[in-house]
């Protein structure tokens, strides 16, 4: 029995050990810089003036707007990448890795670029003004069904039939098997990537910006109003913090729904999926296909119809000058999009490697673990600038906030929730009965560890990474509040960039750069499936 | 999987605390007074700057010609690292939180819409460069010489040639008719600089109880607004694709249109409203709090200097303020001069920026 505690303290050690780095990090580059950002903003301002901005008619009124919108894209996003989770998942046909692969692209596109593609688009169709709301809840939709059809179907590729199977033999309906059991197992996974696709839109920026007009204002776009253009500090503090007790409160909430309803199941060997012989599961597979088509496909194939023209004339000219310098930008576009993979696998590496820990002491339950996913999710739900200032505060002792370190480091902390919403219902999933087997049979927790729980969550931990890699090379908002050097310019700010002077070349270079940013993530996440045997379930 | 005992539960409870208590005190000592007596020419000529490094903190749009510090470097043995983020506004709103504790040495960016709030808060140390001989003195907007002129350029409105609805106008009064402003596309002054200094162009026309009526006549005639620049000159703006002939968007860019053609072409598609110009200089200056204030200062001077200052026009499409700096021959051939812009003091422009904004938000609004 001695024995025993001693090696159970052992794993503990380790427990704590990746719980501590976790505190640690959170600590420094999240806690720590609103704390800094908080007393700088308010030093010198009255509690009276605080409460007033804080229960104001015009601060509730952009709450009340923040939460509605960001409700109907989670919505939007549910209904879109629920039935394409599932085609992609319990089908197997020809094309399927692929057609996987290629639903991650939009999340990378840069914003800019997609804002302005669904303005056009809506434009063109005469919904200017009357349609700001759904504008932007269709272009988050665009943007955020890669989480649904990632983080959900790589879960339910790991649910086993049989139960299925067993209610439809003792005489349940296809709606009720649905109902009772899928969806009673999806729960926990669909909420988490539900609340990630929400804190997305909670604090979406350049979309709002671009598609809501001078008339629509959310908590993150006055956040920025007031801090940059006003900078009446004290007004942006106020609306952060209720940008941050939303998030805690959500995230909170969706812990304690998903920790009531995790079920277990028996997690390790993936459904390849069904073959197509029913008609019925052909009809579904269409409408997917059409879905695709509609929501992901049309302002991709905008774009890379942009980046193939000159004039009238159809051309490689704009993909060949990604390589020569340019005048506007400190190095050349095809260097920036280097600069980007480096930066993306520093985040990815720290993310997991900081994220998977956390995930474990999550899954366990262990002490604190409440507060720790609650913190994890602080940075998708605060404002990029907030984080971005609080930065320059909380750094300015030491040279870290003009490190190149910084950068890779700020982008891990907005990847890090990926990496733990996908492992913690892996572990989770884990059936209990497993494990004790297991102890009882004399297996030590380390052992444990390698055969049981590594295998469970490892595809959970290459999604993460993958998502990591491509939230990193996406990632506008807190990049563009980082100071940096040359080293540190990226792909989408390479793209920005050569959309802020007149020039037909220019245009043509940021729609190039942008489709071979999608193609790189696209391409990412087919190795990453092939990797590991094409199986279903990566990035 | 043993639960925690209670001594190790006290002691994790214990240290966020006191480390929030310290984190608490570490922000607070960052508001400290700055010190702003000026730096004194004559001992920047004497100091040995040799091995220092000078960080230049600037917006995103700022950059150089490959090589070009590395000649300051040879002259001076002063190493510069660049730091840039943002636009012009983050970078004053970031250097106004960490006044006293600056990010860098030296700030350029600082344009004429945002310069009295970057002097009220006492971001820089006074340096009167011995370069400003060279430059015209009605581009030194601060006498104190706190800041120094680097660059000039125009806002103005472009338009279209082949798509323009009639004759080209010639005043923001002709853009103001129904046709036209039917296809004009400006942005939202509060998320755009350029959107931000059209406003200021149409109040420094048509003065305090004119430019709302001005604006009401664009409203009715069915003027887009959109977010950023971007968004307009891309979207809307016949460049992009769209329909309107009008956009907001700067002197120079019918020439960044030559220079950037997909083809080679002679002339600019598009052409200025001279009237509309509203007149922008960028300004840098030392920041309070360095380290190193005579490599600082000798930074100035080289941005003040022939050799950065003729580097400017094509990497930032604004204009030298020195005298006598030869420009491209893509400026000289396509820009146009800009010779009575529309100007406003810093001071204005800081003293109602947020009621000039309201009124016309509620004007667009409607």
């Amino acid at each position: 029995m001695s024995s025993r505690r001693a090696r159970r303290s052992g794993v503990d050690r380790i427990d704590a050990a990746g719980a501590a780095a976790a505190v640690l990090f959170l600590g420094a580059m999240v806690v720590w810089p609103l704390v800094a950002i908080g007393v700088r903003s308010t030093a010198g301002v009255g509690p009276a003036r605080l409460v007033s901005t804080l229960v104001s008619s015009s601060t509730i009124d952009v709450l009340g707007f923040t939460l509605w919108q960001a409700a109907l894209s989670t919505i939007g996003t549910l209904v879109i990448g629920l039935p394409i989770a599932h085609a992609l998942t319990r089908h197997r046909f020809p094309g399927r890795d692929a057609v996987r692969a290629f639903t991650v692209v939009p999340f990378v596109l840069p914003t800019v670029v997609v804002a302005a593609a669904f303005s056009a688009l809506f434009e063109r169709v005469g919904l200017r003004g009357v349609g700001s709301l759904s504008a932007i809840v269709l272009a988050h939709v665009f943007f955020n069904v890669a989480v649904v059809v990632r983080v959900v179907g790589g879960h339910w590729a790991t649910l086993d039939r049989s139960a299925e199977a067993a209610a439809a033999v003792l005489g349940a309906r296809p709606r009720q098997v649905f109902t009772a059991i899928t969806l009673r197992r999806l729960g926990p996974v669909v909420a988490g990537a539900a609340l990630l696709v929400f804190l997305f839109c909670f604090t979406s920026y350049g979309i709002i910006l671009v598609l809501g007009g001078p008339t629509v204002a959310t908590l993150e776009t006055e956040i920025r109003r007031y801090a940059i253009f006003r900078q009446e500090f004290d007004v942006a503090a106020v609306l952060a913090f209720v940008q941050l007790v939303v998030v805690v409160a959500l995230s909170v909430g969706v812990a304690r729904f998903q920790r009531r309803t995790s079920v277990a199941t028996t997690g390790r060997r993936l459904d390849p999926g069904l073959p197509l012989t029913r008609g019925l599961a052909r009809l579904h597979l269409f409408a997917v296909g059409a879905l695709i088509v509609a929501v992901i496909g049309a302002p991709i194939a905008a774009l890379v119809i942009e980046s193939l023209r000159v004039g009238d004339a159809w051309t490689l000219d704009h993909y060949a000058a990604l390589v020569e310098p340019i005048d506007l930008l400190p190095v050349s576009p095809a260097r920036s999009l280097w600069q980007s993979l480096r930066v993306a696998a520093a985040a990815a590496v720290v993310a997991t490697v900081v994220g998977v820990p956390a995930a474990r002491v999550i899954a366990l339950g262990r002490r604190g673990s409440r507060w720790l996913e609650a913190v994890v999710l602080v940075p998708l739900g605060v404002s990029a600038a907030t984080l971005g200032f609080g930065y320059l505060l909380a750094f300015a002792a030491f040279d870290l906030r003009r490190s190149p370190l910084l950068l890779p480091l700020a982008h891990a902390v907005v990847a890090l929730p990926f990496v733990i919403a996908g492992v913690v219902p892996a572990l989770r999933a884990i059936d209990p009965h497993v494990r004790e087997s297991a102890a009882v049979l004399g297996a030590t927790p380390l052992r444990v560890l390698a055969t049981i729980e590594w295998p469970a969550a490892r595809r959970a931990v290459a999604t993460g990474a993958g998502f990591a890699v491509a939230i990193s090379l996406g990632e506008f908002g807190a990049t563009s509040f980082v100071s940096r050097g040359d080293a540190s310019f990226t792909a989408p700010l390479a793209v920005f960039r050569l959309l802020s002077q007149p020039g037909e070349t220019l245009r043509g270079q940021a729609m190039a750069l942008s489709v071979i940013i999608g193609i790189v993530v696209a391409a990412l996440a087919a190795l990453l499936e092939r990797l590991r045997g094409n199986r279903p379930g990566a990035l | 999987m043993s639960g925690p005992n209670r001594a190790s539960r006290r002691r994790w409870a214990t240290r966020p605390t006191v480390a929030l208590a310290g984190l608490v005190l570490a922000a607070c000592a960052g508001s400290e007074a700055a010190d702003v007596a000026a730096i004194d020419p004559a001992e920047v000529a004497a100091a040995d700057v040799t091995g220092t490094t000078v960080r230049l903190v600037t917006h995103d749009s700022f950059v150089v010609s490959d090589g070009l510090f590395e000649s300051f470097t040879a002259e001076t043995g002063i190493t510069v690292e660049v730091l840039s983020s943002g636009d012009a506004g983050e970078v004053v709103a970031r250097s106004v939180l960490t006044a006293g504790q600056p990010e860098g040495d030296v700030l350029f960016g600082v344009d004429t819409t945002f310069l009295q709030r970057a002097l009220d808060a006492d971001l820089f140390v006074p340096y009167t460069s011995p370069e400003l001989e060279s430059v015209p003195d009605a581009f030194e907007l601060d006498p104190e010489h706190r800041v120094v002129p680097i660059d000039v350029g125009d806002v103005c409105v472009n338009y279209w040639i082949d798509a323009l609805p009639g004759e080209a106008p010639t005043s923001l009064d002709d853009l103001a008719d129904p046709a036209n402003a039917a296809s004009f596309v400006t942005m939202n002054p509060e998320s755009s600089s350029p959107g931000f200094a059209f406003l200021l162009a149409t109040i420094a026309k048509y003065g305090d109880d004119g430019w709302e009526d001005y604006w009401r006549r664009l409203v009715d005639g069915g003027v887009v607004v959109t977010a950023g620049w971007n968004d307009a000159y891309y979207g809307d703006f016949v460049a992009g694709g769209g329909d309107r002939a009008f956009v907001t968007s700067y002197a120079t860019s019918p020439v960044a249109e030559v220079v950037f053609a997909a083809e080679p072409i002679d002339e600019a598609p598009t052409g200025v409203l001279l009237d509309s110009c509203f007149r922008q200089i960028e300004f840098a200056g030392v920041l309070a709090g360095t380290e190193h204030p005579e490599a600082a200062a000798r930074l100035i001077d080289f941005m003040l200097g022939a050799e950065f200052q003729a580097d400017i026009p094509l990497n930032m499409f604004v204009a030298p303020v020195r005298d006598g700096v030869v420009l491209p021959d893509a400026f000289v051939e396509h820009a146009v001069a800009v010779d009575a812009p529309q100007t406003l003091t810093p001071a204005e422009i800081e003293a109602n920026r947020l009621d000039w904004t309201q009124r016309w938000t509620e004007i667009v609004q409607g």
